[in-house]
């Protein structure tokens, strides 16, 4: 009701005058009626009718609600006393601006990737399930949370009723080809067990899920994800029940999946049933490493009982198969977690950082407010004279800090719009990236940050600028120099808690960029600049004996070499620093048998042609290379680095000795197999960050592997030799699709983008703090300065130098600084701790780190003092003197 | 309310709504009609100011007391005239027994036989 008054209350306004004008005229019909003459019949109704325009102003009063009146004049207030000082008013808003961007870009993020929960059914109860090492490989990272064998999970499944299902996902790849000529393409797919979809409760769009009878070795249905469908398949629902090329070989189009489904990751384009692509004696196989297990929870069984009934079922394999890798035990985590974990830490890192910065970015508004409160104590003092109330003045000062944060808030969300984008765009890791964005819940947030900031900004210079009594701050003139003693301190707290911060943020910034600099200078051990990497993966149907791979893979490497510029190249299964690829476990022949209580020796699987290691620069430390004829039956070799000898054979000469290495990946291999050790080779980093492993090198020309990863090393840029180094491929199989064209630089970065990625952003946050906290230094200080003006002068006139004058004020502004930086360290020293996990090569208290944190606050401190002191020391004194 | 300059207490401001509507019993008309009415009937002892008998007006449309309409005046102006609702009568009568016992009271205290009336 009042609300429609207020709004209808120009119209009422309009129509007021109306019947005024209807009064006056009747009012002067009247009078003229009496006998008055026109001008003075016009005139006495004026008189009667009074001043029109209080009429109008109290109807127009009456139609407005009291608290949005009031309301109404604090913003007005609040705007002509903000818009006086524009300088302040945009210095604070720009702070506010960052400060809630940055933080709602954060709060976006996180809340894709932690919080909110996967668009599955019942979500909570979904968990995946590892295999877990007791042994010695337990504690080394890598190895706690281990990928499940084929034939474990089928007993798990079968053997086990704690789980109400559980589910299998293994990740591949297929070269698919066009039907009509279209491009080659190598795509990223999963094999699932039939009842994924099932367990997750996910409907495909189109078609329908794998039926149980087609989880099968040899069959050949497909699921498509959107991404495909819409990309390659032009989103034809024709598609379905049609054939499509994967590997040569026809598959038959069941389903296609919704466009929200990305899990694992958006990289998988395509399903097909787990048994798919595998022989029945792959799949009874305990120590096959290589998929995931995800199970849902059985309504009223504990997660405890459940895991523990599999964990039981383990232990019974693992003792069943003591000489090979069988896990003992097993452990869980959510899905959610799963996707997450690993840049869960990273995350967290990052809302402290942003967390401090907000506080800092309140706290500096809060250091402005009382600056100006103190620049208008006697205007408050006069108002609560003239019977202002205390309430009142609090409340516009508050409407004064709530309109900074409002602005600086809604530029923020606007800033924030633009940083998620780029953020999410870089971060690749993100299991969710596609899904991040801005929505209601998000602005939601910051607008309820922007609130809190308001109220943390401005209640704290309020209450101290009226706190006072009326004729305290009456009588208080600056001439008397100790009135604002109080004042002074608070805004000299806030200072020190600000710097204290800042402090906090330039360590962590500094230990982060520290240890990314170290990963980025880490030795890899082979050369990696002006090589540039691609891979490809053999069709079996095309490539089904090992002859035709090893011609392929020669004639390939015979061409690429004999290309101009090109000055090596290489061909493996991998090349170092691009990940950890595989391992096998081995024994070795000339060794006495392992006590059954100790853990199998285990290796990186890699494979090299006999021009790998010159080719990639990697040293020979004895023996020899492979050679060219070392193919087939004669292939029983193998290369070690430097590794597995000094942890396999300490103080013996490996050469001429046997690895046992038990049926691996070798197409029909029964048994086992002894490789005679030819050479040893110096160590590569399979990844950056982590310690070098024992590693294993078998000649790729036994024929046995089709996927290859070619590396070239060139004369100049490597980016340039792509195109004709795929046109070589090309010209010797036209369907063959290659991918991941890469320098080995960038195969390096991709795995270094998350520690850059957060030391840059960590770095970013702390540089803004810091200037933050610079302005705040020199905001007090020019304060400082202009208070004490009348003491200066007096200083100057009994005969102070004008460089005491400047040290005076130098040390004045410096000890909060100096408090803050003390307060700092302490703090540094407890956060530390929070991402030492997250630290490679770094010390939490590295030296270097900490007195360059302590070095750039000083010099900035410095600074930001020297320029207010500096005036203070060229005041007049008679013009000091004569101030007020 | 009453010569003019001098202040309105509250009560008069009560007594000037009873008056309007009191005033419109006798059928629609506008601010001026209204304002002669009550000034005729109470031979010229009261005036009514304009700044308190529009905003009053308003304000009784706004408790839906009285209703009001565009029309055209005795001397054909375009008017704004206020008319009593059903309700605005029920109040007529509450305010009314209200000010009677009001002024029994008060004369009562003065002294007057029987109070006012």
């Amino acid at each position: 009701m009042s609300w429609l008054k207020f709004l209808r209350r120009q119209r009422s306004d309009a129509e007021l005058q109306d019947e005024l004008e209807v009064f006056l005229a009747e009012e002067t019909a009247d009078n003229v009626a009496r006998g008055m003459s026109l001008g003075e019949a016009r005139r006495q109704a004026r008189v009667k009718l009074g001043n029109t325009q209080k009429v109008r102003e109290s109807l127009w009063a009456q139609n407005s609600p009291l608290a949005l009146t009031k309301f109404g004049h604090d913003v007005k207030y609040a705007l002509r006393t903000l818009s006086r000082t524009p300088g302040f008013s945009l210095i604070a808003i720009a702070v506010m601006a960052l400060c809630i961007g940055a933080a709602t870009s954060l709060f976006t993020i996180m809340r894709s990737v932690l919080l909110r929960p996967l668009p599955f059914r019942d979500p909570g109860r979904l968990v995946v399930v590892y295999e877990h090492f007791r042994g010695r490989l337990a504690g080394t990272g890598d190895f706690s949370y281990n990928p499940v064998a084929p034939a474990d999970f089928y007993d798990w499944r079968s053997k086990t009723n704690g789980f109400e299902d559980m589910a299998v996902i293994r990740r591949t790849g297929y070269n698919l080809t066009g039907e009509r000529g279209e491009l080659p393409e190598a795509v990223r797919a999963a094999a699932c067990s039939w009842n994924l979809f099932q367990l997750l409760g996910v409907q495909p769009t189109l078609g329908r899920a794998f039926a149980e009878s087609e989880d099968q070795p040899g069959s050949t249905v497909v699921m498509l994800t959107w991404n495909v469908f819409q990309r390659r398949f032009a989103g034809d629902a024709g598609i379905v029940g049609r054939q499509i090329h994967l590997n040569s070989k026809p598959f038959t189009v069941v389903g296609v999946l919704p466009s929200w489904f990305t899990y694992p990751d958006a990289s998988i384009q395509l399903w097909v049933p787990y048994r798919a692509d595998t022989t029945l004696e792959f799949l009874q196989h305990h120590d096959y490493h290589h998929s995931q297990a995800i199970a849902r929870l059985r309504p009223g069984v504990s997660l405890a009982s459940a895991l523990a009934q599999v964990g039981a079922l383990q232990y019974q394999l693992h003792l069943q198969y003591p000489r090979d890798p069988v896990a003992e035990d097993v452990v869980s985590r959510s899905l959610n977690e799963d996707l997450s974990g690993n840049v869960k830490k990273p995350l967290n890192i990052m809302l402290y950082a942003v967390g401090c910065m907000l506080l800092i970015g309140c706290l500096n508004v809060a250091n402005l407010l009382v600056a100006r409160g103190a620049a208008r104590q006697k205007e408050v003092a006069i108002r609560s004279a003239l019977g202002a109330q205390r309430t009142t003045l609090i409340r516009e000062q508050m409407t004064e800090s709530v309109l900074i944060c409002a602005v600086g808030g809604l530029s923020g969300i606007l800033l924030s719009v633009v940083a998620t984008k780029l953020i999410a765009q870089r971060w690749k890791a993100l299991p969710t990236a596609q899904s991040i964005h801005i929505d209601g819940i998000v602005i939601g947030f910051a607008c309820v940050l922007m609130f809190v900031a308001a109220l943390v900004a401005g209640l704290l210079p309020a209450l101290s600028t009226t706190g006072k009594t009326m004729m305290k701050a009456l009588q208080t003139s600056v001439r008397t120099g100790s009135s604002n003693v109080s004042r002074t301190a608070l805004r000299k707290s806030l200072l020190t808690v600000e710097i204290g911060i800042t402090v906090v943020l330039l360590v962590a910034a500094g230990l982060l960029l520290k240890s990314f600099m170290k990963l980025h200078s880490a030795d890899v051990g082979c050369v990696t600049e002006n090589t540039l990497t691609l891979q490809y993966s053999l069709p079996q149907k095309k490539y089904d004996t090992p002859e035709k791979v090893d011609a392929f893979n020669e004639t390939l490497l015979q061409r690429v070499r004999n290309m101009p510029g090109v000055r090596s190249a290489a061909l493996g299964n991998t090349v170092p620093g691009a990940g950890y690829w595989g391992d096998f476990v081995f024994t070795v022949k000339e060794h006495p048998p392992l006590k059954s209580e100790e853990d199998l020796p285990s290796a990186l699987s890699r494979w090299a042609d006999p021009g790998y290691f010159s080719a990639l620069g990697i040293p020979l430390v004895s023996g020899r290379f492979f050679t060219n004829d070392e193919r087939g039956a004669r292939s029983y070799k193998v290369i070690v680095n430097r590794q597995l000898v000094r942890q396999y054979f300490p103080g013996e000469d490996p050469i001429g000795k046997h690895l046992r290495v038990p049926a691996h990946a070798l197409a029909g291999a029964p048994g086992e197999f002894d490789y005679e050790i030819v050479g040893v080779v110096g160590d590569t980093l399979y990844q950056v960050g982590k310690e070098p492993k024992a590693t294993m090198y078998f000649p790729i020309l036994d024929g046995s592997l089709r996927g290859g990863m070619l590396a070239v090393h060139t004369a100049s840029e490597p980016l340039q030799f792509s195109v004709p180094v795929q046109k070589q491929i090309a010209e010797l199989d036209p369907e063959l699709p290659v991918s991941d064209v890469l320098t080995l630089d960038q195969v390096i970065g991709k795995s270094l983008i998350n520690a850059r990625l957060s030391a840059t952003l960590v770095l970013a946050f702390a540089i803004l703090s810091l200037l933050l906290a610079s302005v705040g230094l020199y905001g007090v200080l020019s304060y400082l300065t202009t208070q004490r003006t009348t003491e200066l002068g007096i200083r100057m006139a009994l005969g102070a130098q004008r460089d005491q004058l400047l040290q005076l004020m130098l040390i004045d502004g410096l000890r909060p600084a100096l408090f803050g930086l003390g307060l700092g360290l302490a703090l540094s020293i407890a956060a530390t701790r929070i991402f030492q996990s997250m630290l490679f090569g770094t010390k939490p208290l590295d030296p270097v780190v900490l007195s360059g944190v302590i070095a750039t606050l000083l010099t900035v401190a410095i600074l930001a003092c020297l320029a207010p002191a500096w005036r203070a020391s060229r005041l007049d004194p008679m013009q000091a003197l004569r101030t007020d | 309310m009453r010569k003019k300059g001098e202040t309105q207490s509250e009560m008069l401001k009560g007594t000037l709504d009873m008056m309007i509507l009191r005033t419109l019993v006798g059928g629609d008309a506008h601010g001026h009609t209204i304002a002669k009415v009550i000034e005729h009937t109470s031979e010229d002892l009261l005036e009514v100011e304009q700044g308190s008998l529009y905003p009053a007006l308003h304000r009784l449309e706004d408790r839906k007391w009285v209703s009001s309409y565009w029309g055209a005046s005795e001397n054909n102006r375009k008017a704004k005239f206020y008319r009593l609702t059903a309700e605005g009568r029920k109040q007529l009568v509450r305010e009314t027994s209200r000010w009677r016992q009001m002024t029994r009271a008060i004369g009562l205290v003065m002294g007057e036989e029987g109070g006012a009336q």
